[in-house]
């Protein structure tokens, strides 16, 4: 069976780079805007981008408020704050509902 | 593998080659009502082992089971869906050693047992719908978040293994034992996620069909479903139905546990069960129990045009054990309703086929809806029970198609 090593502590330690190319797993391009890198960055090494696009566009930028709250406090994402409000403002702006 | 909390044990992903071939989900597959970026985000894709199945998300991989694979009433294997909470899992060469033990604050003794242990157990098969609690999130309106699942979070097998209580009685269970837990051994990225486990009330886990599998449809459960040991929870939703087994306690209270507490409950007292679990409840919710009555309408499929002189309408209706009693149709917005013929009956807790024959409808759009009721006098309602994650649709199946 086909596996790949999770790279998620090169991606830790260097939040600066992009989730990791793994080949098992089709890229999740996310729309171009300030702060796409920080969630590439802190969001990619648990979980696949796709979450994102599946869940739009009908969240609020409160809604999405939450769910970032909710991987930092249930899920314990070791996000800080400044990040975070960047992940927010981007998916406020990137793939909220309609107006 | 550890490194700074973070687990880099291999994280089982998609197919290599055959992700190049993911292909976009038709019109039939994907129901207009789920959110747009569900729809541009959806391929038809085959992990390992398994057929094309609805891909939603990667990591995690969550896959859904296209419509067209519940003409049977049986859920192929490699067309069963695939949901996982946390991206860490087991494959078949990391499982080569697995064991399962057994103990815990209100278990006599600590257990270890091999699959051929278990084997050695009387085996018992029953044949039940193994449904996603979030199955058909992605309908609900307007849109709550989490996975946005279509139809396809559900299963229907026959599963073969030994009874839960005969594992249990193994250990030996205690008089001050309140609840069974279970862990898999599939994991989270990161240490301080909280694992995936989960819970049943006593009562529940000694129930004779709840069983622990290594069969799935006459074969050993694939690893996507659970391999090499899966919980078989007959009534209740997937959420109860550990996959990988590896570990089970007796415990002389209630499992205290993000994914009891805090996850996959319900608002008291919106969804009654023949078992409740009270030792869960809180103040506002419970956790989430019982499958409610539910139907599928099969084929034909949305959009199709159809022969004007008539034509059959193929389904599925299913509930949470008490069974099928009846599945009725309507042509007229559910103005007037006739009942449809039941097919074989697999068991109270299996799918159970039905069909209905449209004649001489006028030419143009007819919609047809369907709504089952079960044996416990409970029918399918016209309108969403609103809760918070999205848990528990049910509303009529509703088909659009065209007689010409």
């Amino acid at each position: 069976m086909q596996r790949a090593m999770l790279l998620a502590a090169l991606l830790l330690a260097a939040p600066a780079l992009s989730a990791p190319a793994l080949a098992e797993e089709q890229p999740v391009e996310l729309k171009p805007g300030p702060g796409v890198d920080v969630i590439t960055a802190n969001c990619g090494g648990c979980h696949s981008l796709d979450f994102v696009r599946m869940n739009s566009p009908f969240l609020t930028a409160e809604g999405w408020k939450a769910e970032v709250a909710k991987m930092r406090g249930a899920f314990a994402a070791p996000i800080d704050d400044a990040s975070a409000a960047q992940i927010v403002a981007y998916l406020g702006t990137a793939y909220a509902a309609p107006k | 593998m550890r490194a700074g909390g973070v687990n880099r044990r291999g994280v089982l992903l998609g197919a290599g080659a055959s992700a190049l071939l993911a292909r976009a989900a038709s019109a039939t597959e994907l129901d207009p009502r789920l959110p747009a970026g569900t729809r541009e985000e959806a391929v038809m894709e085959a992990l390992p082992g398994k057929q094309d199945l609805i891909k939603l998300t990667w990591r995690p991989p969550n896959y859904e089971t296209p419509l067209a694979a519940f003409a049977d009433p049986i859920t192929p294997n490699d067309r069963f869906f695939v949901r996982y909470h946390l991206a860490v899992i087991p494959d078949e060469a990391e499982l080569a050693n697995w064991s399962l033990s057994i103990g815990g604050a209100a278990a006599a003794s600590e257990k270890t047992l091999t699959l051929a242990d278990l084997k050695q157990l009387p085996h018992h098969e029953i044949t039940a719908v193994c449904q996603c609690s979030g199955n058909r999130r992605g309908l609900f309106e307007p849109h709550v978040p989490g996975v946005q699942w279509g139809v396809g979070a559900m299963g229907n097998a026959v599963w073969r293994g030994a009874r839960l209580r005969d594992v249990l009685a193994l250990a030996g269970v205690k008089p001050d034992a309140v609840e069974i837990a279970f862990r898999g051994a599939d994991g989270p990225v990161l240490d301080a996620t909280p694992p995936f486990r989960k819970s049943l009330p006593l009562t529940r886990a000694m129930d004779e069909n709840v069983l622990l599998a290594w069969d799935m449809n006459g074969e050993k459960i694939p690893i996507w479903n659970g391999y090499p040991l899966r919980l078989i929870v007959p009534g209740w939703t997937g959420t109860y139905w550990m996959k990988h087994l590896a570990r089970i306690e007796v415990l002389d209270k209630p499992f205290d546990g993000f994914w009891m507490q805090k996850a996959y409950r319900v608002p008291r007292n919106m969804f009654p069960s023949a078992v409740p679990f009270t030792t869960q409840d809180n103040d506002k919710t419970s956790p989430i129990t019982e499958i409610v009555v539910n139907s599928l309408i099969t084929a034909p499929e949305a959009g199709a045009t159809m022969p004007a002189g008539g034509f059959e309408v193929r389904g599925i209706a299913w509930d949470g054990g008490s069974g099928i009693a009846r599945v009725e149709i309507s042509l007229d917005s559910g103005a007037t309703w006739a009942l449809a013929t039941l097919g074989r009956d697999l068991g109270r807790f299996a799918f159970r086929p039905w069909s209905f024959t449209v004649a001489k409808p006028a030419s143009g759009a007819v919609t047809v809806l369907a709504r089952a009721t079960n044996n416990a006098g409970r029918t399918q309602p016209d309108k969403l029970v609103r809760n918070p994650a999205g848990y528990h649709h049910n509303i009529y199946a509703t088909v659009t198609v065209t007689a010409a």
